[in-house]
């Protein structure tokens, strides 16, 4: 199979793979980095499980072709809490509010609230429910994972004074 | 009123902090080495018969490891009525029908030599309307039985048939009768998780199943039975979970796919995966099936209900699956849902080429109660009783029986009402048609397990190590719904211990005891009074342990502190308290002697005390550990469908208050209520959790959600099509949690995994009802229904 090498920069390393020239960065992080937080869950960009920030953006990764990511920084659910295992702050109020039930949508609705918290640190309920309205939830009703990220700006913001 | 320590606590989901970081283990994940990877050929027709298949190319191409048809595996019918064959042979009779399946060493190989299969089918007409296959003349979906005798129509050997009282008395008798016809259609679960399994032999042929059932012994006695027919009986079969993304009745039955991964497992001796794709999940697994309800009810001149006659039909599609049995659950709210006395249920289940149903959260309830509280609101209409007033009346109460024999030991429904009442301003806002509008519906449902198979028991283990860690063994699941925390809370609560000690094993046949399934909203009340019976005969354990070892360590200790100190005054200590195990006490995993609680030598963590006690020497060292049975006294149903399958039951309320915009016939909940009688919340923030989840399933069930067939064709099977609610669709609920505790229940609880989906839909239905004045009467209720259903209304005032 044609294969195409790509740099790029993975949850803060710099990393170099050969992966075939029509995978997607999904099947890329699952396969060839055995990073397996990200999820299929639709495969047409329509659930949001496999979501993951590229230089900061959300990004659904079933739809991102391995090609573009050169030169990019890409961060997954498993770049999401410190080096030390301290859970970030929107995994901590997802643990705390049952922000989680069955957890197969949770870290692309973690990574949605990571994207959303940096570039809005304060953000309404309507905010977030824009920001989470691509990534899809059936245990939830959603109520107690936008209560979580609420609770994590709060928790940001007291741990970050501005 | 005891005071708890973590019971009644929002205790936070640490057992589950791998979901949270990305390291839980879902089936997706899963790669054993040497794995393969096997995908399904389906059906091209809803009815055909197959001509030919040539897999040749198929098996040519590279890195393909095994094409299996129904050629080349033995001939066995599988099935909760056994009315299917795991690949088909000669014909097909859903589109959804297995016709071949690939192991590969690659999906992408998989995928390419499932291109290269040919089929050549006959098309046969079809049948996708469960009355026209009702018919007399209708052609036959099956033309034998399991047992191979000819099958007279395509009605299901499945007599549902319920009846209590006199109806044709009490019709007679009534004050007002109404009679209804409405109509469910069909829902897919749409859990996020996709469907899959690894299946692996050993070489001896026996089988581990990697599997998401939720019902792990059920799964390796369906397994058991298909060895015994394919020449592996007496083969050890393991079934285990990993952490499942979501269930909601599609994880109930053993589904076609296990049975192909362990023939393609068989075939090429490796480990072999499959997992769906989403559009599998809509095309490829069995749904909420759709039912037609014909109801009456009557009530005297004040409103007391006389008579409730349902008749159902329900379009089962081509095979059985558990879908069929969903009337036993149907007759609870038909039969026990407000005080009826005289009631008369039938449901027929009909063979179509439509695809297979399968139960979904609720198990029938939603569609029945769908029936029953539409049809409350239009016999109060009729009686000229506000419909919130007309429910009071009607009110279900502590202590009673129902015609169907269900004891109903605690009942808070009254509370239930009330409090939906009070909170949607319901006096000031009902009836007034203005375009806004409320409505109310209620619940029952079984909270104390389901005695659905010959045991509804489960057995736990819990065993305590030197380090004071506490290991459950459980059969249970969990699908999502927070066991690992209830449990938890619950067992930390037993045995004095703090819920960071314990740790959970579930889901494998070759560790834990039998247990029925974590299903019918059951494991907090069947897994919770396991746990109360083992923690009780471990802390029993504990105590006379440290009733042994305390007085040798404390006198240790201080001898250990006089060496040091020769000054040291050694405590008053009475040391012949330590003789009676009763007068000792756990907490916080501290021992601790009743009468000196603060006493720092007389109190310990349990570590010590079992360090000092498990490994001592030969005929002294001991295990600290129970094996317990729970089983609750209930009583399968009757021939007649009457019997007390639970041990208790649970109650509740949903008011809605919504806006129709009578341009465009578009719905917006503006309010909603969900008040439930749980017993007792182990944990508020969790039990939300379940009733916001369901209500937003339900609100879906109302209003968007429907599985578009074309002839037998699911034409919608992505999220978008099928209208799945996202966070966009911000619906405002409060969940009212209503406690009266429950006898049977741990610490008083009851279940509440399935109630808050069942009365959502007809509560909106009433609402919309409220607010311009028209009935929708099929789900879901779409705008353009909405605005049929107005253009007809206007038209008929016209026309007058």
């Amino acid at each position: 199979m044609n294969k195409i090498t790509v740099n790029f920069n993975l949850n803060g390393e710099p990393v170099t793979a050969d992966i075939p020239v029509t995978w997607t960065l999904l099947r890329t992080l699952r396969e060839n980095f055995e990073l397996t937080g990200a999820k299929e869950g639709c495969g047409v960009g329509e659930c949001g499980a496999c979501t993951v920030l590229i230089d900061g953006e959300s990004v659904n990764a079933c739809l991102y072709p391995i090609p573009e990511i050169e030169g990019k920084s890409v961060l997954t659910i498993e770049g999401v809490a410190h080096a030390d295992g301290t859970l970030d702050p929107i995994q901590q109020a997802f643990v705390e509010n049952n922000g989680v039930q069955c957890g197969y949508c949770t870290s692309g609705m973690i990574m949605s609230a990571k994207a959303l918290l940096e570039q809005n640190p304060q953000p309404s309920e309507s905010d977030i429910r824009s920001a989470i309205s691509g990534n899809i939830c059936r245990c939830t009703g959603y109520v107690q994972i936008v209560e979580s990220i609420d609770m994590a700006t709060k928790t940001q913001n007291v741990k970050n004074p501005e | 009123m005891t005071k708890h320590r973590y019971v009644g606590k929002s205790y936070p989901r640490t057992h589950e902090t791998e979901k949270v970081t990305g390291k839980a283990i879902y089936i997706d994940d899963l790669k054993l080495p040497g794995m393969l990877y096997g995908k399904i050929l389906y059906s091209s027709y809803a009815n055909a018969k197959i001509k030919r298949i040539d897999t040749s190319q198929a098996k040519a191409l590279p890195g393909v490891r095994a094409v299996l048809t129904g050629e080349d595996i033995p001939d066995v019918r599988v099935g909760f009525i056994k009315d299917q064959t795991v690949l088909k042979k000669d014909r097909v009779r859903q589109f959804r029908d297995e016709v071949a399946a690939v192991a590969a060493i690659s999906p992408d190989i998989a995928q390419a030599a499932l291109d290269l299969i040919e089929v050549e089918y006959e098309e046969l007409p079809g049948l996708f309307d469960p009355f026209e296959a009702l018919k007399k003349e209708a052609p036959l979906v099956h033309e034998v039985d399991a047992r191979g005798r000819p099958m007279r129509s395509n009605i299901l050997p499945l007599p549902w048939q319920f009846s209590a009282g006199d109806i044709e008395k009490a019709r007679q008798e009534s004050a007002f009768t109404v009679k209804d016809r409405v109509a469910t259609t069909w829902v897919n679960q749409c859990c996020m998780g996709p469907s899959g399994c690894v299946a692996e032999f050993d070489t001896n042929n026996n089988l581990t199943l990697y599997s998401q059932t939720n019902v792990v012994f059920g799964a390796k006695q369906r397994v058991a039975d298909y060895f015994a027919k394919i020449g592996l009986g007496g083969k050890k079969i393991r079934v285990r979970n990993l952490v499942v993304g979501g269930s909601f009745g599609t994880k109930l039955d053993t589904d076609i796919y296990e049975f192909i991964c362990i023939q393609l497992a068989l075939k090429t001796r490796r480990p072999v995966k499959i997992l769906f794709t989403r559009e599998e999940e809509f095309k490829a697994l069995p749904p909420r099936q759709p039912a037609v309800f014909d109801i009456e009810q009557g009530c005297d001149a004040s409103g007391k209900l006389t008579f409730r006659h349902v008749e159902a039909v329900l379009d089962n599609g081509a095979y059985t699956s558990w879908g069929a049995t969903t009337p036993s659950v149907m007759m609870m709210p038909i039969s026990s849902l407000y005080r009826v006395p005289n009631v008369f249920f039938k449901a027929t289940c009909v063979y179509t080429n439509n695809i297979y149903a399968q139960a979904m959260r609720g198990y029938g309830n939603p569609q029945a109660t769908f029936a029953v509280e539409t049809a409350m609101d239009r016999l109060a209409e009729a009686a000229g009783i506000d419909p919130a007033e007309f429910r009071y009346i009607n009110r279900n109460q502590s202590n009673e029986k129902t015609p169907m024999n269900l004891k109903i030991t605690t009942c808070g429904l009254e509370e239930c009402i009330q409090a939906v009442k009070a909170k949607i301003s319901w006096d000031q806002k009902h009836g007034r048609q203005n375009g806004r509008g409320v409505g109310m519906a209620s619940l029952i449902h079984v909270a104390g397990g389901a005695r659905v198979y010959k045991s509804d028991g489960h057995g736990m283990r819990i065993k305590v190590d030197d380090e004071g860690n506490v290991d459950v063994i459980s059969g249970g699941t969990d699908q999502g719904q927070g066991s690992f925390t209830v449990l938890a809370q619950i067992i930390a609560e037993a045995l004095g211990f703090r819920p960071e000690d314990i740790s959970f094993n579930i889901g494998d046949t070759a560790l834990a005891l039998w247990d029925a399934g974590t299903h019918a909203s059951r494991h907090t009340f069947i897994a919770g009074n396991a746990a109360l019976k083992a923690c009780q005969k471990v802390r029993r354990q504990i105590l006379e342990m440290a009733a042994k070892q305390m007085p040798k360590l404390i006198q240790m200790a201080i001898k250990r502190q006089s060496r040091k100190n020769p000054d040291f005054q050694p405590p008053d200590i009475d040391f012949g308290l330590f003789s009676d195990p009763d007068n000792l006490d756990i907490q916080e995993r501290k021992v601790f002697l009743k009468s000196d609680p603060d006493n720092p030598y007389c109190s310990m963590d349990a570590s010590q005390v079992l360090r000092q006690g498990l490994h001592v020497g030969t005929g002294e060292s001991q295990t600290i550990m129970a094996e317990v049975f729970y089983d609750p006294p209930t009583e399968m149903l009757d021939r007649q469908f009457k019997g007390n399958y639970s041990m208790t039951y649970a109650f509740g309320t949903t008011g809605v208050e919504v806006e129709v915009d009578k341009q465009t016939g578009e719905v917006t909940i503006l309010n909603m209520v969900a008040a439930h009688d749980v017993g007792k919340a182990i944990n508020p923030t969790l039990i939300k959790g379940q009733i916001y989840g369901a209500v937003y399933t339900g609100t879906g069930y109302g209003l968007t959600e429907e599985i578009k067939l074309e002839k037998g064709k699911v034409m919608n099977p992505n999220f978008r099509d099928y209208k799945i609610l996202t966070a966009k669709d911000r619906i405002p609920i409060e969940a009212v949690i209503v406690e009266k505790g429950d006898a049977d229940g741990p610490y008083g609880a009851k279940g509440i995994g399935e109630p808050g989906l069942v009365p959502t839909a007809p509560a909106i239905a009433n609402a919309i009802y409220d607010a311009i004045g028209v009935r929708i009467t099929e789900l879901p209720i779409t705008p353009e229904k909405v605005l049929d259903a107005i253009k007809t209304k206007e038209g008929d005032a016209w026309c007058q």
